[in-house]
């Protein structure tokens, strides 16, 4: 869990000349965790203590100057750098009064930034791209400074990362909406150019945070639409440069929630591995309002902590040792904060402890010295080590990717074989990853071409016992549509979580398919079966019984709920034992009975089916009912059926969700009539069940003290 | 009968007898005293019963009850031990002698609650008439002080501050708090009465706890325990126990701990908490209900590590509270005494004739008689029933503490507080009649215990520290002599043990020493080297003269009389240790016999189960199956004996009083069914369950 605590106003901001430029320049780390160095936009540099919320030190340039970068602290010298006016480089120490008498020094080429991180050497970035350590330019300011950029390719980010013996650069730069990432590393100095990948729809990234973690930087960035991805770049570098563009590959670690809004900025700084600080999105739950700071989990993609920022938000925000640095309204505000590692997160393993330091805030480290060569040349083996063996994979069989690219666009045939290749040449550890994708990917396409229906592709892929109802939910819902039942039996089998609503419409379907469809469906064999057994078990005992009602279990079908006149003046308790629905679809009618469900989202559903569909479904419940009453021992038991309580439950249900539709419908009165005289004459039965287990309980213990009145000799022995 | 039933190895005919209807009388009053470890039982008969609470709970002691001697209250003061009851009386006792030093009229009507302050000085008893009145504890005697300002209504329970200056006092519908100084009522807090129908009832406060910071804890009939502040004399919380009453209270002695008894049967645990962990803030909480009891739960007690209550059932309860307890052990399981650690059955062994002891009177019965014979596991038919021969009533109102059987079933001898009566019986076929000897050795006027030589020709009557000899003939009896240890404790002696030839008499007392006496010379022999833990039972080896003797622990020795030394065997079985689970038993063994057949048998009994423990036989290690008698029957003869160990352990019986081996070889065992005792209690308040 993450919280934010009570925050508390640093400074005010002066006064915005433009609406999306904010009065600060930057915040950076002072010379320890307390401090804190704010650069004015209009003339100063400022020094704060934050736990006291004061100012310690402040100095301004001379009207007619600007200051270009923010001012950074040199944690090795002790001084002060700023760029004044993009050339002039200008060092001072804590109790220089004037920053007119303190060291300048006027460069060849624009400044744009200088980086510093803590125990290392301040780093000069030029707007050209071109990189200098702050002690070697000042050691010969005039020395001529390369262009590494294009001409028109202006930088829109950068930031230093230093880990325990490696410094690099990030710059982000933007030409002509191309969006590039450099990478610049130190001792051999290289310079790697990424491109970000791009989407159509989806502009630059608009901020960026990277951390060093472990041997790799990772670096987070946040898109317009919510997006935030991950990149990892490896600390060393494993090329030389000469490889000219790399493409940057990214993973999506977060996707905000858009309000209804359209957002112009926002800003993302990582917390540690897990926890991820945005402003400028809306919160999920407070409507459009904006304002709002919020700490993400990223491995869980919850919603944190938030809290309410009065006054606009600026889309900057900065992190350092704990705290969270906002602009918002007039005002700088300081918003402490803590990450605990989710406990779940620690239990499932996914947060490995930190090796290294967590976020770019708190990276400290002893001294950065020169790195060694031999680490370079073993990650670019390993690389190439894994492109081969992509590549033999992709030889020997159709990847999962491939194969979903022919699903897409080849012949059925084609399709059929491929995919019965895969299934079979597929390890069971991929194909449990791959099933479900396959299965998708054929849906999708039998869904858009009405040719395309590869059954016997959709059962082998059941058959896999990979698929459930959620990896692939269309499956059921197409198999309907294309009247599949058999299909539909299986899914019925294999899968155990099936929506309430989803069983609802398949009981809908097959109970408004006419029988006469229905039987030349190809059914499971033994489902069949267990219903074969039923009505002929049925017709037997009418047979023997010579209860001959002139009504065969076939003839009844279609017709059930006229009810013949002549019986109305029967024996109350004799049983209507005929089956009122045909061999497969009862069979199926079992499958949707054993299905898993739970009462309450059932119902509603339950509600759906019309009159004629509740009295029939009734009338099959009641058969059930009946026969497993009478002939229990002749259950077949290896087979999959619906047990009694089974069938019990969904007449409940049945009963709730059309209570009115039966009390009112003319054609459901005999049948819920005879209904409640069986149930009537099954509960006398077990209430006299009940008498009999009392008395047999009893007499089981009384058995068991033995009585041996006030005396008795017995023999005992002992051994 | 015939001795040939016993022709096999371990085959016995048994008399299994359950006609002795012994009732445990309900517990009235409990008291603990910490510094000598000893809980104080106070029982509805008016026998107090001290226990060893760091010993197996062993029944030290007991100090039979009189008529009419209705205990309300015990109070250790020291190691004094007072008690007061609706006689009116405050009674301290002499535990050393085992008997009631003196009684002190309160002149208050009856009392209804005694506790002394922690400082051992005084003594309050709350009175019938509303007063409570302190007595001074002095040396050998108390002496009435004053009283503290009557009430309207009768002091039901009462609880000093630990400071000595403060006592609360329970009463109907209220609570008074006293200074002591002054004897003036400081507070008076009112105790709401039940709703309902019990509105018009009066709320009793049947026990106060007074704490060291002030709070005082109720428990009364409306079900609730309340804490009180006595500075403001308000409520501060109350919890509802039970729809019943809550009788009993006891704090523990740091006060973060407190149980009360219910009369549902309950003992509820509260416990000084702080709510938010490692903060000083602390609340009473109710934390666990034990239910052990059937019936009203009328005393509890908190010792150290467990919560002693005891009530209408008779039964002690022993709980450990596993919180206290650093190591799970045998001392801290879960302990339910039933029946005295004494025996209160004596047989004839000769003439098959026993000797029941209740309370108030002796019963003689005679054993019945069977025919024929069976295999083991039958039962055989009774050719003649048991008879009652003899009903015996105590003259007085004290109640029997000890009586024998003389083994040829002539001579019938009991003892009560304060007389020792001896009888001779005369049996001409069905005429049975009783003559009661007169003039008495002036030594015999009370004994502690008694036993008959095996010839039946001597009568030791052991009185607090000697043993008296008595010959016995048909003119009367003479006083031969007193047997007297070289040096030794005062403590009382509770077991006797002679040896078969009438040339030993071993006898063992409270603290735990066995001194062994030559009956020739009429000297003391030896001593046998104190153990730790008390002595429950002993016996002579008929052919080699070794005192076996079993202890509260379950550890046995055997001790050579004549070598003056353990024997080997004993030294083996200390060497090699016992079983866990013959050490883990909770009863203690109450009789040591030995099987003439079979010189190397030992025969034991507790409550649950006899022993024959063959010590010919290797001894079992902890990895042995135990209780193996069945494996052993389920095994062709020829193997057994590579299975067998020396503890041959029948558990068919339960509930045993009384295991004696007469001399046909037969066993009689006396068995008093739990359920048995149950359906003669009186009905236990109805409670509503389910369906019923």
């Amino acid at each position: 869990m993450a919280a934010l605590f009570e925050g508390y106003t640093l400074c005010g901001v002066g006064p915005v000349q433009n609406s999306c430029n904010l009065g600060i320049l930057g915040v950076e780390q002072g010379r320890d965790n307390d401090h804190i160095l704010v650069t004015d936009s209009s003339r100063s540099i400022t020094v704060y203590k934050v736990s006291d919320q004061k100012p310690t030190a402040s100095w301004s340039v001379k009207q007619g100057q600007k200051i270009s970068c923010p001012a950074v602290f040199n944690t090795q010298s002790q001084e002060y750098v700023v760029v004044t006016d993009d050339k002039v480089v200008r060092v001072w120490k804590e109790d220089d009064v004037n920053l007119e008498k303190a060291f300048k020094a006027t460069v060849s080429a624009d400044v744009l930034r200088v980086l510093s991180a803590t125990d290392v050497e301040p780093v000069v970035l030029f707007c050209c791209g071109a990189v200098r350590f702050l002690d070697s330019l000042l050691a010969s300011p005039q020395q001529p400074i390369e262009v590494v950029l294009a001409e028109d390719e202006i930088i829109r980010w950068s930031s230093i990362v230093k880990a325990e013996h490696q410094l690099v650069i990030l710059f982000s730069t933007e030409k002509r909406g191309e969006h590039c990432l450099y990478v610049q590393r130190f001792n051999p100095n290289t310079l790697v150019k990424h491109r970000f990948e791009t989407e159509p729809g989806l502009s630059a990234p608009i901020s960026f945070s990277a951390t060093c973690r472990g041997s790799n930087i990772h670096l987070l960035y946040l898109y317009l639409n919510g997006s935030v991805y991950e990149s990892l770049l490896p600390l060393r570098s494993s090329s030389t440069g000469a490889e000219g563009v790399q493409a940057l590959s990214r993973s999506l670690c977060l996707s905000l929630p858009l309000g209804e809004e359209k957002l112009m900025s926002g800003a993302a700084v990582v917390l540690d591995e897990a926890h991820v600080a945005v402003v400028g999105f809306p919160h999920p739950s407070a409507g459009a309002c904006k304002d709002y700071l919020c700490i993400w989990n990223t491995h869980f993609q919850t919603l944190q902590a938030s809290k309410e920022m009065a006054g606009r938000i600026y889309s900057k925000l900065w992190c350092y040792s704990g705290k969270l640095y906002v602009c918002h309204g007039k005002m700088l505000s300081v918003i402490p904060f803590e990450c605990q590692k989710s406990s779940l997160a620690v239990a499932m393993g996914k947060l490995k402890e930190p090796s290294q330091s967590e976020s770019k805030s708190r990276s400290f480290a002893s001294s950065w010295t020169a790195q060694s060569y031999g680490d370079v040349t073993q990650a670019t083996e390993i690389k190439s080590r894994m492109s081969t063996r992509n590549n033999s994979n992709a030889k020997s069989a159709l990847t999962v990717e491939q194969l979903i690219e022919h699903i897409k666009t080849n012949a059925l045939e084609d399709v059929q074989a491929e995919v019965c290749e895969f299934i079979r040449r597929t390890p069971q550890a991929d194909l449990q990853l791959a099933a479900g994708s396959v299965a998708l990917e054929l849906v999708s396409r039998s869904q858009k071409d009405a040719n395309f229906y590869p059954q016997c592709l959709f059962l082998q892929l059941l058959e896999t016992r990979y698929l459930c109802y959620s990896v692939c939910p269309e499956l059921l819902s197409l198999a309907m549509v294309k009247k599949d039942f058999h299909l539909c039996q299986i899914a019925f089998q294999i899968f155990s979580d099936i929506p309430e609503a989803v069983t609802c419409a398949c009981l809908k379907a097959i109970l408004s398919t006419p029988d006469s469809e229905m039987e030349t469906v190809n059914l499971d064999t033994g489902s069949v079966l267990f219903m074969k057994e039923l009505t002929q078990a049925q017709s037997r005992s009418d047979e023997e019984g010579g209860q001959l009602n002139g009504i065969c279990p076939t003839a009844l079908e279609n017709d059930v709920s006229e009810t013949p006149v002549n019986k109305l003046q029967r024996d109350p308790l004799s049983l209507d034992m005929s089956c009122p629905v045909g061999l497969h679809k009862g069979a199926l009618l079992n499958e949707v009975l054993q299905t898993a469900y739970s009462d309450r989202p059932l119902l509603p559903h339950l509600k759906d089916l019309t009159v004629p569909q509740v009295i029939v479904f009734l009338q099959y419940l009641r058969f059930l009912y009946f026969k497993y009453s009478h002939d229990a021992h002749k259950q077949i038991q290896d087979l999959r059926t619906p047990s009694i309580s089974q069938i019990i439950d969904w007449v409940c249900l049945l009963l709730d969700a059309h209570f009115t539709v039966l009390a009112v419908a003319p054609e459901a009165k005999r049948l819920v009539s005879d209904l409640h005289k069986f149930v009537r004459s099954q509960v006398k039965l077990y209430a006299e069940l009940g008498k009999i287990e009392g008395s047999l309980q009893v007499l089981k213990t009384s058995k068991q003290s033995e009585d041996f009145g006030m005396y008795g000799v017995q023999v005992i022995e002992l051994f | 009968m015939s001795t040939d039933l016993t022709s096999a190895m371990g085959e016995f005919k048994v008399h299994r007898v359950r006609f002795f209807d012994y009732m445990p009388s309900g517990i009235r009053a409990l008291a603990f005293n910490r510094d000598t470890e000893r809980i104080a039982v106070a029982r509805v008969d008016g026998s107090v019963e001290i226990f060893h609470s760091s010993d197996r709970c062993f029944q030290e002691k007991i100090i039979p009850g009189r008529e009419q001697c209705g205990i309300e209250g015990l109070s250790w003061v020291g190691d004094r031990l007072f008690s007061a009851g609706l006689n009116g009386g405050i009674t301290e006792y002499d535990l050393t002698n085992q008997k009631v030093k003196y009684t002190t009229d309160a002149y208050g009507g009856p009392i209804w609650a005694i506790t002394g302050n922690q400082q051992g000085t005084h003594l309050a008893v709350g009175c019938e008439d509303g007063t409570v009145k302190l007595f001074e504890v002095i040396e050998d005697t108390i002496q009435f002080e004053r009283n503290l300002d009557r009430q309207k209504s009768r002091i039901i329970s009462l609880s000093w501050h630990p400071s000595g200056s403060k006592i609360a006092a329970g009463m109907m519908d209220m609570i008074q708090i006293f200074n002591v100084e002054t004897g003036h009522s400081i507070h008076r807090m009112l105790a709401d009465r039940g709703v309902g129908t019990s509105r018009s009832k009066e709320c009793v406060v049947w026990s106060v706890v007074y704490l060291t910071d002030g709070t005082i804890i109720s428990g009364d009939s409306v079900g609730m325990v309340k804490l009180w502040d006595d500075q403001t004399g308000t409520l501060i919380k109350s919890h509802n126990v039970t729809k019943c009453d809550v009788l009993a209270l006891s704090v523990s002695q740091d006060e973060d701990s407190l149980v009360a008894g219910t009369s549902e049967g309950t003992v509820v645990q509260f416990q000084f908490v702080s709510m938010v962990l490692g903060k000083d803030d602390k609340e009473w909480v109710r934390t666990r209900t034990f239910k052990n009891h059937t019936h009203d739960i009328r005393a509890v007690a908190e010792i150290t590590t467990a919560v002693v209550s005891g009530g209408m059932d008779a039964q002690l309860v022993v709980r450990p509270l596993l919180d206290k307890i650093e190591v799970r052990s045998v001392a801290s399981a879960l302990r339910k005494i039933h029946f005295p650690h004494r025996r209160l059955v004596t047989c004839a062994k000769k003439s098959g004739l026993m000797l029941f002891q209740y309370t108030g009177h002796l019963e003689l019965w005679r054993l019945g008689e069977t025919e024929g014979k069976g295999v083991p596991g039958s039962s055989l038919t009774v050719k003649r029933n048991p008879e009652k021969l003899l009903h015996l009533k105590v003259k007085g109102e004290d109640h029997i503490r000890c009586s024998a059987v003389s083994p040829c079933g002539e001579w019938i001898v009991y003892s009560t507080a304060s007389s020792l009566r001896l009888y001779r019986l005369h049996c001409d076929n069905n005429n049975v009649s009783i003559t009661k000897i007169s003039k008495l050795p002036k030594v015999l006027s009370s004994a502690n215990q008694l036993c008959f030589s095996s010839d039946s020709s001597h009568l030791f009557s052991a009185s607090t520290q000697s043993v008296h000899l008595v010959s016995l003939s048909q003119s009367g009896c003479k006083f031969v002599a007193t047997l007297k240890p070289k040096s030794g404790s005062h403590q009382a002696i509770h077991l006797l043990a002679v040896s078969e030839d009438g040339k030993w008499l071993a006898s063992a007392n409270n603290d735990h020493e066995v001194h062994v006496y030559n009956l020739q010379t009429r000297k003391a022999h030896c001593t046998v080297p104190v153990y730790s833990s008390a002595v429950t039972a002993m016996g002579i080896h008929p052919t080699t003269n070794c005192l076996f003797m079993m202890h509260a622990d379950q550890q046995m020795f055997e001790y050579s009389i004549e070598h003056k030394q353990y024997t080997d065997w004993s030294r083996m079985v200390q060497r090699k240790g016992l079983h866990h689970l013959w050490v883990e038993r909770d009863t203690p063994c109450l009789n040591v016999m030995f099987n003439p057949q079979n010189p190397s048998h030992v025969i034991l009994h507790d409550t649950y189960m006899f022993c024959i423990i063959d010590q010919t036989l290797p001894l079992p290690d902890n990895k042995t199956q135990f209780y193996n008698q069945l494996t052993l029957k389920s095994l062709p003869e020829e193997q057994r004996k590579a299975h067998s160990h020396a503890f041959k352990v029948c558990k068919t019986f339960k509930d045993i009083l009384c295991v004696e081996m007469m001399s046909d070889q037969s066993l009689v065992v006396v068995e008093r069914p739990l359920e048995d005792v149950a359906t003669q209690l009186p009905a236990p308040i109805k409670q509503k369950k389910f369906a019923t």
